[in-house]
């Protein structure tokens, strides 16, 4: 059998110290008729070699978008990872470790993470950030939780902006916790500030850029947050951190978003990671593993986890959360990924988005037929109206072997028409050029 | 050179390692792009390192690190086996790494191949027919089989069943995921055998009982000898049967949850299925289920017709989504190809191994380790410093000693319902040897308790850092490295945090 080391004689051994005669009657606690008869309904085992070219096929049978002309975004974007991620995210050292409970024998864990928290505080502006969460859904969930949990109160305001999954996360995650959704209409593709708030309101909670691609003007949501007792909410893409404003510049109380630009492929929807980070006095109530510097007996420097009395294995039902094992290794080739950048290659890689983005809404618009659904700024991403149909110009682009855009129809109704790309330091002039042909082309 | 700095005492202002890919057209001034207050101020204190600084960091980031790679791992309840080399391959071909979650289904087809053939054996082995690999993690996956388990009684007019009952063996995440799912957790005690005390159950399940949470085999390593008994008390009184299936190494293929009477359970692919922990994560918590369940379990689901395969996100009844997209593909992926390694014929050997290297070390200790519940256990088992306590040595500092010898110790201090516990999952990719080298080490310590407590006391010396003060950092918070020209505004709130610039 695979993996497994045993030798007839270890096991004849080792049974006969335990005491007893065959490897069945370790099982007799298990209730005779509750054993399985036969073997399960799988196919039969298979050596290496065999198992890797029957992936090699598999994967064969699917259409990748790393080599091909990829305009795809909506949370999960193409941008180009370093090799040295690669090659030091994957040394068995980190990836075969668990959670650094002994922090001793975990340095190079807790410390990455240390870091980790370092460069998310610094890109978000934020002074404390997690050492992270699942995802940029999940820790947007979370996050609203948070602030009902903070303020005591039981209404959520939520921009219609924010990613469709985000919300549905949140729905799912508020659904049995006595709290209340209310969805922001968008206006121009985004997020007028209510006329007034409710009194009972825990948060106003906003994504920028949002799932259309548009910048929100994220100051004054979180002003007129604040000046009504709650909280403001932000969720971002860290990739356009490089340019735009962080959420602590705009007064944000909590930050979240989702890491996978920062070094991760796409994985077909995970593993990704997470971000989290929020203002120094909610580090009491924050989900998720925190790390913090101390000293060792001998004074020298070292991290642990800390904060640990939030954490569900010591609070249990008063945990600030039941997250246990996160997406820790995502989270290192973030670090890895944001310390490689540093903070010109992350400007250098957002401007480049950024240009290609604004050069290739220019052009497409130029075409008859194709009209903004935006209006005022956007990052890397806008939605497009199509005149001739969303169908026909996806099936275009399809046929020309492009990856792109994304029907809002099945998350805004209002939009039968529109589809979503996505443009990053990837893409070259002959892929804008194949996009824009082939968009012309559409009869 | 000094190999303890943090990566930010490796920057240098002006240094740089990466280059991004040459942008195609001349770049846009940001100010004609964005207005004035959407335009950051301050660029984030990020390190400025060399492409060698790099890889020098992390590489010596990595050798501070215990894992399975280099050393025994017998984390309790943990499931620290091996991890295979090739499924990090299989996981990172551009063909799997590469696919975006917003594809068409028809430019995914080999990938849901996967997954619908790691649904149907996940069904197989669980012998529950319904099967969601949505969850990001085991604590995912039990929020959402109590949000799944709610959501059926609520369509059955049952909606005031709010009340969990949880064993006092249980992880702290089952009462967490109770309490995040609006429902209230119910202490079930545990006998003098360790088991969930049927009489104490009789006496808590009521008309408002939504569940039992069941850790089968709990985290004694002891298999619930009367599960068939308790499903009946559950089902008698409409309430359902819920296992954590943290240790479900210890009976695949043996057993079946759906035979011995559980309605809804969790798996942590991360344990059973050998996907690895990466330092905490990514896991998966994909959940199996009885039939009446499957119109509730979370979207994505995957379908199959005609040997087409499709997600299909429209499901009425279904609680909705978790986290984003389907799941954490390339993870199940890892699994798929851990189970298409043992296949159907192979996979009772590793349930099996598991419960002989436990047995086996249990056999080995259990002269000079206080072994509380000592009769055969199944993946693993717990020991006690109970022996040695009168040289005041405690089970922490067995295990800090144990890290001097060279092995990861134990989970310590859990269960919490056995004092001064050491829970020991050896797994069965661990051979003879090892064990042995272990047994021996833990021999030699109850040897020196009593002989030399100072050595265990000031254990461990042999890694980088020494006993770290926990304390301080929680009164005196260093949440991150302080760096002068941090992009950090200080909120001035009495931030319990280091800001940056200090």
């Amino acid at each position: 059998m695979p993996f497994l080391p045993h030798t007839p004689e270890d096991r004849r051994s080792m049974l006969a110290a335990i005491g007893v005669g065959n490897l069945d009657d370790l099982f007799a606690s298990v209730p005779a008729q509750a054993r399985l008869r036969g073997a399960p309904d799988l196919p039969p085992g298979l050596p290496e070699p065999e198992v890797l070219r029957e992936l090699r096929d598999l994967a064969g049978r699917n259409l990748p978008v790393l080599d091909r002309p990829c305009f795809l975004g909506g949370g999960m974007y193409r941008h180009a990872i370093p090799a040295a991620v690669d090659a030091l995210q994957g040394r068995l050292e980190f990836v075969t470790a668990y959670t650094p409970y002994q922090p001793e024998a975990s340095q190079g864990t807790l410390q990455a993470f240390f870091e980790f928290q370092t460069m998310i505080a610094e890109l978000t502006g934020m002074e404390v950030a997690n050492a992270s969460m699942y995802d940029g859904a999940s820790a947007f969930a979370e996050a609203c939780l948070m602030a009902a949990s903070v303020t005591g109160r039981p209404r959520v305001l939520v921009s219609r902006g924010v990613h469709p999954h985000a919300r549905a996360a949140l729905r799912t995650a508020t659904a049995h916790a006595g709290l209340e959704v209310e969805e922001l209409p968008l206006a121009g593709g985004r997020t007028p500030l209510p006329r007034t708030i409710p009194a009972d309101a825990a948060c106003l909670a906003l994504q920028s850029p949002n799932f259309l691609g548009a910048v929100e003007e994220i100051a004054p949501f979180c002003d007129a947050a604040r000046g009504a007792g709650a909280l403001g909410v932000v969720s971002v893409n860290p990739i356009a951190l490089g340019l735009l404003a962080s959420p602590g510049e705009c007064g944000a109380d909590i930050a979240v978003g989702e890491g996978q630009p920062l070094g991760v492929p796409p994985n077909y929807g995970g593993p990704s990671f997470g971000f989290f980070a929020a203002r120094g006095e909610f580090v009491r109530r924050m989900p998720g593993r925190i790390v913090g510097e101390t000293v060792d007996r001998d004074g020298k420097r070292g991290t642990v986890l800390t904060f640990q009395t939030r954490e569900q294995h010591i609070r249990r039902e008063k945990a600030t959360s039941n997250i246990c094992t996160n997406n820790a290794l995502m989270a290192l080739r973030g670090a890895i990924y944001l310390a490689f950048l540093g903070p010109r290659g992350l400007a250098e890689v957002a401007s480049a988005c950024a240009t290609t983005a604004h050069v290739a809404s220019e052009r497409i618009f130029s075409i008859p037929g194709y009209a903004p659904l935006l209006e005022g700024p956007f990052f890397h991403e806008f939605a497009v109206r199509c005149a001739r149909g969303a169908d026909r110009v996806r099936a275009a682009l399809a046929a020309a072997g492009i990856a792109g855009g994304i029907p809002l129809a099945r998350f805004y109704p209002e939009f039968p028409d529109a589809l979503l790309f996505a443009f990053t330091e990837t893409n070259t002039e002959k892929e804008v050029d194949l996009l824009l042909g082939t968009l012309r082309s559409v009869r | 050179m000094n190999k303890d700095l943090s990566i930010f005492e490796r920057s240098r202002p002006g240094r740089r390692g990466y280059e991004p890919p040459r942008p195609p057209f001349p770049a846009r001034d940001p100010a004609s792009l964005f207005p004035a207050s959407s335009l950051r101020r301050t660029p984030p204190a990020l390190p400025e390192v060399s492409e060698l600084d790099l890889v020098r960091h992390y590489v010596l980031l990595s050798k501070k690190n215990t894992s399975i790679a280099d050393s025994f791992y017998p984390l309790g309840s943990c499931t620290m086996k091996y991890n295979p080399v090739a499924n990090e391959v299989a996981a990172a071909m551009p063909g799997f790494a590469w696919l975006h979650p917003f594809q068409d289904d028809a430019e995914a087809q080999g990938f849901l191949v996967v997954l619908h053939r790691l649904e149907r054996w996940l069904a197989s082995l669980t012998g529950l027919p319904a099967v969601t690999l949505h969850p990001a993690a085991g604590a995912q996956g039990e929020l959402t089989a109590l949000l799944v388990a709610r959501a059926r009684h609520e369509d059955r007019g049952e909606g005031k069943r709010r009340t969990v009952l949880i064993p006092d063996s249980a992880h702290g995440t089952n009462p967490a995921s109770v309490a995040m799912a609006g429902m209230t957790p119910l202490a079930v005690k545990s006998g003098p055998d360790g088991l969930v005390d049927v009489a104490d159950l009789r006496a808590k399940v009521g008309a408002e009982t939504a569940l039992l949470m069941i850790t089968n085999p709990n985290t004694l390593g002891l298999f619930e000898e009367r599960i068939l008994e308790i499903a009946e008390v559950l089902h008698r009184a409409g309430a359902f049967l819920y296992m954590d299936g943290a240790n479900f190494n210890a009976i695949v293929g043996v057993t079946r949850p759906g035979d011995f009477g559980v309605d809804l359970m969790h798996m942590n692919l991360h344990k059973t299925m050998s996907t690895p922990h990466g330092g905490g994560g990514p896991g998966a918590g994909p959940i199996a289920v009885r039939e009446e369940f499957a119109p509730h379990l979370p979207v994505p689901r995957v379908l199959e017709h005609a040997g087409r395969y499709s997600l299909e996100w429209d499901a009425p009844k279904s609680i909705g989504m978790l986290r984003g997209f389907l799941g954490n593909s390339g993870v199940l992926l890892r699994a798929y190809a851990y189970l298409r390694r043992y296949g159907g014929d192979g996979v009772r050997s590793i349930a099996e191994h598991a419960v002989l290297n436990a047995n086996y070390l249990r056999a080995r200790l259990r002269g000079d380790w206080h072994v509380p519940y000592d009769r055969t256990c199944m993946h693993e088992f717990v020991a006690t410093n109970r022996r040695i306590k009168e040289t005041g040595i405690r089970t922490l500092d067995v295990a800090k000693r144990l890290i001097d010898l060279g092995h990861h110790p134990p989970t310590i201090y859990f269960p919490l319902i056995v004092p001064e516990a050491l829970m020991i999952e050896p797994t069965e990719t661990e051979s003879k040897e090892t064990l042995d080298a272990f047994a021996e080490d833990m021999l030699r310590i109850a040897r020196e308790a009593r002989e030399n407590p100072q050595l265990l006391r000031d254990a461990p010396v042999t890694t980088p850092v020494r006993r770290l003060d926990e304390v301080k950092a929680v009164r005196e918070p260093r949440l991150r490295h302080p760096c002068p020209n941090s992009a950090v505004v200080s909120s001035g709130l009495g931030s319990a945090a280091s800001a940056g610039g200090r």
